[in-house]
């Protein structure tokens, strides 16, 4: 490592304050401190002092986004495989088609290579178009505006990518993250300071101006021709028992080779994922149990009310859990510490308020199929006005107990 | 019954005053900086718009509605072209009752609500709630669901943008975007949460 070191030290000097590349200093630092610890550490009396900062953190999440991405890569190519298999054909859509045939790769749904090698020729552009558009607005907010480059970015970029349908066009994955990197975050001045989810402020965005590539039959299996309704879009329309109609138990829902956005399927990866972040204590418990609690209560009041005509009524809650994307939402995207609740108390209540509008969309809103994205949206919202019924509460109860 | 549930959860979410129809802007955006007092303001709607809308709703169907003034003998007669002026003098008149009943019984209520009592006088969501009740002919019971119904969305919208603008004391701003320019992306963003409502059928 003592080379790496040399050269960063070498180029810090054009960085700092009157160089060559004064503009650019928060790139230097993103760099530097990818690589190793910030040097300059605050060293007086009201700061705890604790080997993890920001940045580990941030890679932590990373790290437990892992086994969502790679199920993500291969369920994309699986898939992929499957409608090939059923349709005849022998080249998913697109460029990524004519590569693979060029390639004499043979696409078998067995093959885990293959299906890796498919998903990953899907997945790996629309990241890097993530990576490559919301970085560039990081680095010129970041440039202009003097603060730090921070990896929260791509916890961001990845979880944004990971709710996509795999056919999303590149330039809408552009357009999306665009939003909601500058405005859902970097108006507010960045890492920490906003109040809504960047991802999935993204995902809505682009959820509600292009409905077609975001939604319906055709955009979850990169193959011409492929209509395969989501198993939550099924189970909107003929219950469960649609669903294992399909011949799909509720061991695949749970394990993930189905229909969905590109990182959503498995619930087994999103419980890995998530197990890993409670033990890193990044996540809060709290919020998450909360979402499983209210989802679970809310499931069985619609169960308990029951519906002649709409089929969802019926759901039970360890459905909920496994189809669409509840589990990924639960582990990732309620638990964002910025916009979630950050009273103890205010996690509950955020946690059972995301659970229980997602059952409720879910059920009640022929609109939308999938309700967890804008239930975690509607709970950023009423977040700080929670916390602040929470404080004054406590503020409320001690007054008394002192008085 | 179920129907009275309907257009409760429709008016205080689905139609949300504020963030769908963006109705009481000025007032919406003006007085979300603490949550305490948009608690106060948002009570305050409540209140007003639960008793104007059916009032009002009681001055169109016996009286301004084409053919309303039929119970007197005047078939023919009609005076929709007053609704507007009648609408607005209800409300203030309303305002100013509900201002002195305050002020005499429950000063401490009348002191917190302050100023913001006589400013929804000229709140164009309380008015609008009252145009809509009478462009969807509610019957009476249904007017007082909404009135309330209305009342309680707005009120919901401006306690959570306060509380959301107390967040931001602590964020970063850009210099051009500070005060209304982030006020006015932070309600596009709440419209985006609350778009999790349009279309729910019960």
């Amino acid at each position: 490592m003592r080379p790496l070191r040399k050269l960063l030290d070498r180029f810090e000097p054009h960085f700092d304050q009157g160089g060559r590349f004064e503009k650019y200093r928060a790139l230097y630092e993103m760099v530097d401190t990818l690589f190793y610890s910030p040097p300059d550490v605050a060293r007086h009396a009201p700061h705890v002092r604790d080997s993890t900062d920001l940045k580990r953190v941030m890679w932590l999440v990373v790290v437990a986004v892992v086994p969502c991405t790679l199920f993500a890569m291969w369920n994309t190519g699986h898939q992929a495989a499957l409608s090939m298999q059923q349709l005849g054909l022998d080249q998913p859509l697109g460029w990524q088609g004519r590569l693979i045939g060029a390639l004499e790769v043979s696409v078998e749904p067995v093959s885990v290579g293959a299906n890796i090698l498919v998903g990953a020729l899907y997945f790996v552009p629309i990241y890097a178009v993530t990576i490559l558009a919301g970085g560039f607005w990081e680095v010129l907010f970041a440039g202009i505006r003097n603060h730090e480059i921070n990896e929260g970015f791509f916890v961001t970029s990845i979880l944004y990518a990971l709710i996509l349908p795999a056919t999303t066009p590149l330039w809408q994955v552009a357009l999306g993250i665009s939003f909601g990197v500058v405005i859902a975050k970097e108006a507010f001045g960045g890492t920490g300071k906003n109040f809504m989810n960047p991802a999935l402020a993204g995902r809505a965005f682009l959820y509600f101006a292009y409905p077609v590539e975001m939604s319906g039959d055709a955009v979850w299996t990169p193959v011409d021709g492929v209509t395969g309704a989501t198993p939550l879009a099924v189970a909107a329309e003929s219950g469960v028992t649609g669903v294992v109609d399909q011949g799909i138990t509720w061991m695949d829902a749970f394990l993930g080779p189905i229909q969905g956005s590109l990182g959503e399927t498995s619930a087994l990866a999103c419980l890995l994922g998530g197990a890993f972040l409670i033990y890193s204590g990044i996540a809060s418990w709290r919020i998450i149990a909360g979402v499983f609690a209210g989802m679970v209560a809310t499931a069985f009041l619609f169960n308990a009310i029951g519906s002649n005509t709409n089929p969802m009524f019926a759901m039970p809650w360890h459905w909920h859990l496994v189809l669409g994307g509840f589990a990924f939402g639960m582990v990732f995207m309620a638990t964002d510490p910025v916009t979630a609740c950050v009273t103890n108390a205010g996690r509950w209540v955020f946690g059972l308020l995301v659970g229980f509008l997602t059952v409720v969309i879910r059920v009640v809103n022929i609109a939308l199929p999938e309700g967890i994205m804008l239930a975690i949206l509607f709970a950023n919202i009423f977040a700080p006005t929670i916390d602040h019924l929470v404080v004054r509460n406590n503020v409320r109860r001690r007054i008394r107990r002192n008085a | 019954m179920s129907g009275y549930v309907e257009l409760f959860i429709q008016s205080v979410f689905v139609e949300n005053l504020a963030l769908t129809f963006f109705l009481g802007m000025c007032t919406f955006l003006a007085v979300s900086k603490r949550i305490e007092t948009a608690f106060g303001l948002g009570a305050a709607v409540i209140v007003v718009q639960a008793i104007t809308v059916p009032t009002n709703n009681l001055l169109y169907r016996f009286v301004i509605e084409p053919g309303a003034l039929s119970w007197a003998g005047l078939e023919n007669v009609d005076l929709s072209f007053l609704g507007l002026v009648a609408y607005i003098g209800v409300i203030a008149a309303m305002v100013q009752i509900l201002e002195m009943t305050l002020d005499r019984y429950f000063p401490r209520l009348f002191n917190a609500l302050g100023i913001f009592l006589p400013l929804i006088t000229v709140n164009c969501a309380i008015l609008g709630g009252t145009l809509f009740m009478a462009q969807r002919s509610y019957t009476f019971a249904e007017s007082v669901v909404y009135g309330i119904g209305s009342g309680t969305g707005w009120a919901l919208a401006v306690v959570a943008l306060a509380g959301v603008r107390e967040k931001l004391k602590y964020s970063d701003v850009p210099a051009g975007l500070q005060g209304l320019g982030i006020a006015f992306i932070i309600v596009g963003l709440m419209s985006l949460g609350f778009m999790a409502f349009s279309g729910i059928q019960l």
